[in-house]
C-alpha cells in the first residue's frame, strides 16, 4: 500500500500530540510531591529551605517521563523519522 | 523547512544550523552555532578564571569587592559537594564545581539570545558519559569485585545472576537519563521561546521577559543543581561506605 507524503506528515503530528499525554503523569506527580511539601512546611515551618531544595529536586527527577513524551513529539514532527 | 508551524508568516527557528563545513577523514563536518556558543561560554568562563586567579594572587586576610564573589562561589560549591558526598566529596569539588559553572552558564546564555549549548544532545550526553565512567572507575576502585557482583545480582543470591541483566540495563540507563533530561528542559525552554517571539512577532514585548525568568533562569538553574546533585548521588552510591 503507497501513502502520500502529506498523510505521514499529519499522521506524526497526532502521534506528537499523542505523546504529550506523558504530561499528565508528571503534573500530578509533581503536585502530589509540592502538596506533601506544603504539609512538611505546615509542621515544621524551621526546615522550609531543607524541604524546598528536596521536593525541587524531587520534582525535577520526576518531570524526566513527561519530558521523553516531550522529546519523542520533537522528533516526530521536525526529524520526521517515518518519512521515506 | 517548507511547511511552517501553524503556517504562520513569520520564522520560527529553533534549530541548529551548520556555519561551515570541512572534511575529516572523508567525513563531512559542520561547524554549527553550537561550537560557536559553548567557545563564547568558555570564553567568558576562562575570563573570569584568569580575572580570579590574578586576583587571588595578591589575597587579602579581609576580603573585599571581588575577592569576596570568588570566595563565596567556591565555598558554596564546596559546600554542596561536601554535604552530599560527606567525606569523599574533597576529591569531586573540582569535577562538581567546574560542570556546575559550566552547565549554568549554558542554560544562562540563553537569556544573551545565544542558543544555550546544553539544547544539543551531542553536549549533555558527554556530560552523562563522564558521569558514567566516574561512577564506574570509582565502583571499581573502591570496593571488591565479589561485592560488585553480590551488588548486580541484589535481589537474587550471588549464585544465580538471573537479575544481572536487568541490573546493567539500569546502569546503562543512567547517563541516557541524565542527558536526556538536561537536554530535553533546556531544548523545550528554547522551543517555547522560539514560538514566543516567532509566533507572534511584534506582540512580543517585554511581557517574555517573564517567560525568560522562567524558562532560562529557574529553570536552567534547577536543572544545574539537579545534574550535579544527581552525579554526586550515584558516585558516592557507587564508593559506597566501604572507606570512608
Amino acid at each position: 500500500m503507497e501513502f502520500n507524503e502529506n498523510f505521514i506528515r499529519g499522521c506524526s503530528a497526532i502521534g506528537a500530540g499523542l505523546a504529550l499525554i506523558a504530561g499528565i503523569g508528571p503534573g500530578v506527580g509533581q503536585g502530589i510531591a509540592a502538596g506533601h511539601a506544603a504539609a512538611a512546611v505546615g509542621r515544621n515551618p524551621g526546615a522550609k529551605s531543607d524541604i524546598t531544595s528536596t521536593m525541587l529536586l524531587g520534582q525535577a527527577v520526576a518531570e524526566t517521563t513527561g519530558l521523553y513524551g516531550l522529546v519523542t513529539a520533537l522528533i516526530l514532527m521536525f526529524v520526521k523519522p517515518l518519512l521515506p | 523547512m517548507k511547511v511552517g508551524i501553524l503556517m504562520s508568516g513569520n520564522e520560527v527557528d529553533f534549530m541548529i544550523h551548520g556555519l561551515f563545513k570541512y572534511s575529516f577523514f572523508g567525513h563531512e563536518v559542520w561547524i554549527t552555532t553550537s561550537h560557536v556558543c559553548i567557545l563564547i561560554v568558555m570564553l567568558v568562563i576562562i575570563g573570569f578564571a584568569i580575572a580570579a586567579n590574578v586576583k587571588m594572587r595578591h589575597a587579602e586576610e579581609i576580603p573585599t569587592g571581588f575577592q569576596n564573589v570568588v570566595e563565596l562561589i567556591v565555598e558554596k560549591l564546596d559546600g554542596m559537594t561536601d554535604g552530599t558526598m560527606g567525606k569523599s566529596g574533597v576529591k569531586f569539588r573540582n569535577y562538581i564545581g567546574t560542570i556546575f559553572i559550566f552547565i549554568l552558564l549554558s542554560n544562562l546564555s540563553g537569556l544573551l539570545g545565544l542558543r544555550p549549548p546544553t539544547a544539543d544532545y551531542g553536549v549533555t550526553l558527554p556530560l552523562g558519559l563522564m558521569t558514567f565512567t566516574l561512577i564506574h572507575f570509582n565502583t571499581f576502585k573502591h570496593n571488591k569485585l565479589k561485592d560488585i557482583w553480590k551488588d548486580k545480582c541484589s535481589p537474587l543470591p550471588p549464585w544465580l545472576p538471573i537479575w544481572l541483566p536487568i541490573n546493567l540495563i539500569s546502569d546503562i540507563a543512567v547517563p541516557i537519563s541524565l542527558s536526556l533530561r538536561l537536554f530535553a528542559n533546556v531544548l523545550s525552554g528554547v522551543v517555547m521561546m522560539a514560538l514566543v517571539y516567532g509566533l507572534i512577532g511584534k506582540l512580543a514585548l517585554i511581557w517574555p521577559a517573564f517567560l525568560h525568568i522562567y524558562l532560562d533562569i529557574f529553570s536552567g538553574a534547577i536543572q544545574t543543581y539537579v545534574f550535579c546533585m544527581l552525579t554526586m548521588t550515584y558516585i558516592a552510591n557507587g564508593i559506597g561506605d566501604s572507606e570512608a
